[in-house]
């Protein structure tokens, strides 16, 4: 049960929030542009990272807002928090 | 009362109040304080219980949660009958009932010990050798499995009793309130932070509290009054809660841990009454301090499991807490000092210590000292070999060990004891640790696993013996310097400290001791409660079974009800012996959560019951139930199914419903679609990329429905949107989708699409909507809002009207989801009751009827309109269900545009939607029933299923939805209905069955 | 050929003190060559190699596996096994593992428990009774048992289920599929392995592999924590960390890797008979042999490979376990655990070659792969050795999720245990 940072309204506890997968992946600007492969790519290919992985996090039972996570998946520790549009500040 | 072994010790139970229970049927008195195996050791009972396999009789082995034999049922009442129940935990309460388990008839004599007998072939694993021939009779084998194993029973009526759970947060959680956890909290406390110390007994002080003894000695007074006195001195601090017999469960990242807190189980049954039986905590700690110390292991002999083997600091606290003797000719079998002061405690309580056996060549500790002074006899170098006595220990054999250990040597020697005290060393309880993520290191001076400090999680710390401290110098002075130093203080009560112990000078290990006979025909055992031996273990690793998980599972070794707790180290020193393998390279199985098992209903608490889900109500609702509707649940919701009148069936009301609908006027409670609330300068544009059509340029006032697609172009959710001002729209969702659709559209808005001036609101519950259908509906209207303009000219289908009802502001729309001509009142719903009677009463002389959503989704059926999540599933397209009119051509791009264009979901013989005619139309197709053009080919191919199915009354035949393979092109088909008992045959039609013309909308 | 399995041998084994019982599987230090390379010890794995040198007369093959055989999913899952599936392609596959199983004791000469003692899925509402209903139709025409219970008859199959009307969503039926049930999960994993040593098959434990070895487009070999192992033709079957493997060798999948966690209760007499799951009310719940209640919990949405869940989870499937079965109140959970879980946003399964040629990919169970072990092996098994699928793993593959013909199993059942 993860203590998680909502960059809007502070540490909440797990049960506050729902995840929304992995993070920077921007819904095509021009979908019909794409070919089927490259559609797929964006609808269902996932890098499902064993390690530091970037995320979307709704705090669905607070402020409803979404936001980016950093998140080691190998051990479940949160590297950090941030608002969505912005910069992660980890590599 | 067997009182010759009893002695007057009064500090820890109170021996003038008299406690009656019963064991087996036979009433036997206590006193308060006592356990039920402290009480029954004082009747002279050993004999509890039979093994899991072989059914051999076994006692009480311990004084703890690691008990891993007297495990009894308590009580007979089916709600409140208990299972494997701890002897050794549970505290004595008048009226208490306890049984044996696993034994037919009696544990005295149980049929099952046969298995006994033949043990030689029942080894490790022998049921995956055998029960395979012949095939058939595997479920006879598995029968008889099955009820020779299982321990106690389950109760077989609902539980009565209340459970709770609170949530608590607190600077430093201190667990285990031994010499170590009491230290702690003192220190957290001083320190200033909010402390919560817990311990599972009722009597904080651990094993040290008992620990009367001139050897050990803490600033000059015997260790237990000076930590008497600290305990005491505990409750001083505001700072500081102290939760007794509350035992920590589970230890989960990010310091969160459960704690069980046992508030009625030592209760008489009449004072629990009316109360919570368990609480379970959830704690939030910003730092934890773990002190949950150690247990004695057994030592590894033949025939190492009858009753009256105790483990020697059981039998101390026995005689030194609860006043007991286990027996009157007791003998000690060790490899380390701590039986000594067993020993010693017997000794001064008036009780023959026989002999000690120590496989150790000999100590010459302070403590072996004082044993050697009160004339006790010591066998030094030598072990037991074998045990007499079938239900209770009679008599031993000792040989002399080889100076190896791994052999024997020169005679036997017999000593007969009712009693032998085992002590194989001490084993860290790291299991808390573990789970929190801690990893482990090995000790290889005192065999032990214990926390790498550099591979500790993060604001945690583990003190005393669980941290391989075994010392009383030791256990006091580095938790003293750890804790200060973990909570950052400088200056403590405790800086002067000077404590003065016996120390262990002599250290000897052997896993496995030899015995005179070979090891097959020996029974050396490790887990008392699944009958796993030593030989088994070394089988395993015959067979190839290396991994210490593949032991494990092999041989069952610690997967009884106490999880491997005296167990798991022999097991893996007896691998490491074997394969020659370090113990530190092997590590441990994994320590799952819980510590100790957990009751269900604590785990649950109040969600049970009416508390088990949300029940959402309309605010019309208590006049559907003073109208006798049934209900059916939707979601969270309570929707009306249907209205029965004068005893009808479900049919028959639907049948009614529907007509009268039709015919005059129905009306319906439609509150519980989804509304949200569409605001901004963008919100047309929204709009446009959430639904397939296009929305720019509907007319302020009009209405419109929309279809919504996942991204990958399959139906989503549906429902009418009403564009109520240039930058307003309300938009309406199915029930069910209602907050999955508003956290897509918030996600697509705060992610994809920030640039959008739109804010959504959910006001669902802030509006009830009141349908009114049917011909007569513009009547019931007209005369509850006599000055609104109903003509077709000023408010035409697919419109809306701001206006008022008795003053109130509502919203009438004129939409419909029947095909008749329709209007919905929305009105804030602490007004929708009274608004409803008034349509009620409007109503009355149309015959105005309620209707449910049956008779709702018989009459959209009958015009054809889908359900979604009814006709779909989540692999439909708009196309599929023949609804191309809806996707926009010249839009860019909505959700999920671009997956209708992929090589599947332009295929043509795709499954679509249409409609079904039984030829025989009183013949109703059953909803999920399946479609097929060719009964007689193999295998059968399915074309599609029928998802809606009703008679319709209005038609006078059965109408049917189905979703059938290229069924665009099907129009006309005979196809069939395949049913267990007979085959349908079915006309596929246009989906649109009523009033095709839709002429009935501005009826 | 090893020493047969039966009560003679234990007979006569025990005369000698079990002394004389051969190793259950080799330990043999990997060869720098195999014909195929299966990397991943659990059952999938073994089945695939015990059916490659069974049936395809592969048997210079090797199984790498990081840990110990059968560690991973095989080891922490339920044990149900059932066939009951809702599109024509997954009845087709998980029905001919259930035949497979069926034999599966008498074949392998290892007792794997395979205990038909029914599947019963409980109906809670209009629409689940829809569902459940339209996949009754289909078993019954893809041949397949399957029936449909009304509330009475559910009580009288399982006596112990609440189905009074006043509960929160009461029981309104069910299906049941008397052939399917439980088995003994690590005995798959061990039998399939003691089969396929005796094959001649290469089973290298605590073997990690580190990369994979690509030159173009075809797979060379793999890089592990005991060297490079070479090799044609490389089948992962590495379930949670199939993108982990994906990855190493340049691909993608559509995976995400969760926790789900399960529970034990301690263990008592016969009380529950069958297994039943209830996917509206989310519990499911069987007894072991050995008498302890078998308890499904649901997974978290986030990805983890920690093996461990939110306890909020665990709480929520026992408090559905506690509406539907309250006698159970005052059972007690001995064991927790966690596995990761590698779902497919269809919620079925690939059996699939890869665009590298020589690399087969079966993965995305989920939460249900045990119960398709034997099909799965023998299916992934007939694709590496002719480099082409099996026609009943033909709909598995790689491509649906770029043609849209995905095999969506959420209709059904919102979870697809």
């Amino acid at each position: 049960m993860f203590i998680i940072n909502c960059p809007y309204c502070g540490k909440r506890d797990q049960v506050e929030f729902s995840c929304g997968g992995e993070a920077h992946i921007e819904r095509p600007k021009q979908p019909t542009e794409l070919s089927d492969d490259q559609w797929a790519e964006y609808l269902f290919m996932r890098k499902n990272i064993k390690g530091v992985q970037f995320e979307r996090w709704n705090h669905t039972h607070g402020c409803r807002k979404w936001f980016n996570m950093v998140r080691d998946t190998s051990n479940d520790k949160i590297h950090a928090t941030y608002k969505m549009g912005e910069k992660p500040p980890i590599k | 009362m067997s009182n010759e072994l009893r002695i007057n010790k009064n500090n820890f139970i109170d021996q003038t109040v008299r406690i009656s229970f019963k064991f087996n049927g036979k009433k036997l008195f206590g006193f308060k304080g006592d356990t039920l195996a402290s009480a029954l050791l004082a009747n002279d009972i050993h004999l509890v219980g039979r093994s899991f396999k072989y059914h051999r009789p076994r006692g009480i082995m311990t004084c703890g949660s690691e008990e891993p034999n007297a495990i009894v049922q308590i009580g007979s009442d089916p709600a409140s009958t208990e299972p494997n129940v701890r002897a050794t935990e549970i505290e004595l309460y008048e009226g208490l009932e306890a049984f044996s388990q696993n034994c037919w008839p009696s544990v005295n004599f149980d049929v099952g010990g046969i298995n006994n007998l033949l043990s030689p072939i029942l080894p490790a694993g022998f049921y995956y050798k055998t029960f395979m021939w012949p095939a058939s009779f595997w479920e006879k084998y598995e029968f008889f499995i099955r009820y020779s194993a299982g321990l106690g029973k389950s109760p077989t009526k609902a539980d009565d009793d209340l459970y709770d759970h609170q949530y608590a947060h607190c600077d430093a959680l201190v667990i285990g309130g031994g010499i170590s956890g009491v230290i702690s909290a003192k220190l957290a406390a001083e320190k200033g932070l909010d402390t919560i110390l817990i311990d599972d007994k009722n009597f904080l002080g651990g094993s040290t509290i008992y620990q009367d003894e001139e050897s050990f000695k803490i600033n000059n007074a015997n260790s237990n009054q000076w930590l008497a006195r600290e305990i005491e001195s505990l409750k001083s601090y505001k700072n500081l809660v102290i939760k007794s017999r509350t035992s920590l469960a589970a230890f989960h990242g990010y310091n969160y841990l459960l704690a069980r807190e046992a508030l009625t189980d030592h209760l008489s049954v009449h004072e629990r009454k009316n109360k919570i039986r368990q609480r379970l905590w959830k704690i939030r700690a910003q730092k934890v301090i773990i002190a949950s110390g150690s247990i004695e292991r057994p030592l590894i002999f033949n025939n190492n499991d009858r009753p009256g083997i105790i483990l020697s600091s059981s039998i101390k606290k026995y005689i030194d807490y609860f006043g007991v003797k286990t027996g009157n000719n007791i003998s000690l079998f060790t490899n380390n000092d701590s039986a000594y002061e067993t020993a010693i405690s017997l000794s001064k309580s008036g009780v023959n210590v026989n002999v000690i056996i120590d496989i150790r060549e000999n100590s010459d500790s302070n403590i072996v000292k004082e044993a050697q002074k009160l004339g006790i006899k010591i066998l030094w170098g030598h072990t037991i070999v074998e045990t007499n006595g079938y239900k209770r220990i009679k008599s031993f054999e000792a040989m002399k060990l080889s100076s190896d250990g791994g052999n024997i040597v020169g005679n036997k020697i017999k000593f007969n004891s009712d009693c032998i005290g085992i002590s194989g060393g001490w084993t860290p309880m790291v299991h808390l640790y573990t789970q929190s993520g801690g990893k482990l290191q090995f000790k290889s001076n005192d065999n032990i696993f214990i926390p790498d400090e550099t591979k500790t999680p993060s604001e945690q710390i583990s003190v005393g013996s669980c941290n391989g401290d075994f010392e009383l110098d030791d256990v006091v002075n580095n938790t003293i310097y750890n804790v200060k130093k973990f909570i950052s203080l400088d200056k403590s009560s405790y800086d002067k400290i000077n404590v003065n112990c016996s120390k262990e000078s002599s250290k000897k290990n052997i896993w496995l001791l030899p015995s005179d006979k070979p090891l097959h025909k020996t029974k050396p055992f490790l887990d008392f409660q699944n009958d796993s031996t030593a030989k088994d273990v070394k089988l395993a690793l015959r067979e190839g079974f290396k991994s210490i998980e593949h032991v494990k599972r092999y041989t069952t070794t610690g997967m009884g009800t106490d999880q491997g707790k005296l167990s798991n180290m022999h097991a893996l020193g007896i691998i490491a012996d074997t394969t020659g393998t370090n113990m530190g390279e092997l590590g441990t199985t994994t320590f799952r959560p819980p510590y100790t098992p957990l009751t269900f209903g604590t785990i649950v608490g109040r969600n049970v019951g009416k508390f088990f889900d949300h029940t959402r109500k309309t605010a019309i609702h208590n006049w559907h139930v003073d109208n006798k509707a049934e209900f059916e649940n939707v979601g969270q919701w309570k929707r009306p199914w249907y209205f029965p009148k004068n005893g009808e069936t479900m049919h028959e009301a639907v049948q009614r419903e529907s007509k009268a609908a039709r015919e005059s006027a129905g009306i319906l409670d439609a509150s519980t679609l989804g509304k949200i609330d569409i605001q901004g300068s963008d919100a047309s544009e929204f709009l446009n990329r959430v639904y397939t059509n296009a929305w720019s340029k509907l007319a302020i006032g009009k209405c419109r429905y929309g279809l919504m697609l996942n991204e990958d172009g399959m139906v989503y959710d549906d429902g009418v949107t009403t564009r109520l001002a240039e930058n307003h729209y309300i938009m309406t969702t199915t029930t069910g989708g209602a907050a999955n659709v508003l956290s897509k559209l918030e996600d697509y808005l705060q992610t994809e699409w920030p640039e959008l001036d739109v804010y959504l609101t959910t006001v669902t519950d802030q509006y009830s909507t009141i349908s009114i259908c049917g011909p007569n509906s513009k009547n019931i209207i007209k005369k509850i809002i006599p000055d609104l303009n109903l003509s077709d000219e000023n408010f035409p289908h697919m419109s809306f009207k701001d206006s008022k009802i008795d003053g109130v502001d509502c919203r009438i729309m004129r939409i419909s989801f029947t095909g008749e001509h329709s209007y919905e009142i929305n009105i804030q719903s602490n007004y929708a009751n009274d608004v409803w009677k008034a349509c009620m009463d409007a109503g009355k002389e149309f015959n105005i009827t309620p209707y449910g959503t049956e008779t709702m989704h018989l009459l959209r059926a009958e015009k054809g309109f889908i359900i979604t999540g009814q006709d779909t599933d989540g692999t439909l397209t708009p196309s599929d269900l023949q609804m191309d009119w809806i996707i926009s051509k010249k839009k860019y791009d909505f959700i999920g545009k671009r997956s209708l264009y992929r090589s599947d979901t332009i295929r043509e013989d795709r499954k679509q939607l249409v409609g079904l005619l039984t030829d025989d139309p009183k013949e109703v197709l059953e909803e999920g029933a399946q479609l097929v053009e060719d009964i007689n080919k193999e295998p059968v191919e399915m074309l599609g299923h029928v998802t809606s199915s009703y008679y319709s009354p209005n038609l006078n035949k059965s109408i049917a939805l189905a979703i059938v393979k290229s069924g665009k092109k099907m129009k006309g088909k005979k196809l069939i209905v395949p049913m267990e008992e007979k085959n349908i045959n079915v006309t596929i039609t246009d989906t649109v069955f009523y009033d095709k013309e839709n002429k009935r909308l501005n009826a | 050929m090893k020493n047969k399995y039966s009560i003679f041998s234990l007979i006569k084994n025990a005369l000698s003190g079990h002394e004389n019982w051969q190793r259950a599987w080799r330990d043999p230090e990997p060869k720098k060559e195999y014909d195929a390379i299966i990397v991943g010890g659990g059952g999938h794995g073994l089945a695939t190699a015990y059916y490659l040198a069974k049936k395809h007369n592969m048997t210079n093959i090797a199984v790498v596996e990081k840990g110990w055989i059968g560690g991973g999913n095989t080891g922490r899952n339920t044990t149900i096994i059932r066939s009951n599936y809702l599109w024509d392609a997954s009845a087709a596959l998980y029905d001919h593992a259930l035949k497979i199983w069926e034999g599966l004791s008498q074949e392998l000469n290892y007792n794997v428990m395979f205990s038909q003692r029914g599947v019963m899925n409980l109906a809670h509402n209009l629409q689940d009774v829809r569902d459940l209903k339209r996949r009754t139709h289909a078993n019954r025409l893809n041949g397949i048992d399957a029936v449909w219970l009304n509330t009475e008859e559910v009580k009288k199959f399982c006596p112990i289920i609440n189905t009074s009307s006043n509960i929160r969503y009461p029981v309104l039926g069910g299906t049941l599929q008397k052939r399917a049930g439980t088995a003994r999960h690590d005995a798959v994993a061990w039998g399939y392995a003691r089969g396929a040593d005796a094959m001649g098959v290469d089973i290298i434990q605590n073997c990690e592999v580190k990369g994979i070895k690509r030159i173009g487009d075809k797979v060379e070999g793999i890089e592990t924590t005991k060297g490079f192992i070479k090799s044609k033709k490389i089948g992962v079957v590495a379930a949670g960390h199939s993108s982990v493997l994906a990855n190493m060798a340049g691909i993608r999948l559509p995976l995400e890797s969760k926790p789900l966690q399960a529970l034990v209760s301690e263990p008592v007499k016969p009380i529950i008979d069958t297994v039943v799951m209830s996917n509206a009310v989310h519990a499911y719940v069987s007894q072991s042999d050995k008498g302890e209640l078998v308890i499904g919990a649901g997974t978290d949405d986030y990805v983890s490979y920690t093996q461990k869940g939110s306890h909020n989870i665990a709480e929520g499937t026992l408090k559905a376990i506690l509406e539907l079965y309250p006698i159970f109140s005052r059972m007690k959970m001995l064991r927790q655990w966690g596995g990761i879980v590698d779902i497919c946003p269809d919620a079925s399964p690939i059996l699939s070659k890869t665009q590298v040629k020589g690399l087969y990919f079966n993965c995305g169970w989920g939460t249900g792969g045990f119960k398709a072990t034997p099909g799965s092996g023998d299916l992934f098994a007939h694709t590496i050795a002719n480099d082409e699928p099996h026609k009943l793993n033909a709909a598995f593959n790689l491509n649906r999720f770029v043609s849209g013909d995905l095999v969506d199993e959420h209709g059904a059942a919102a979870v697809a245990h």
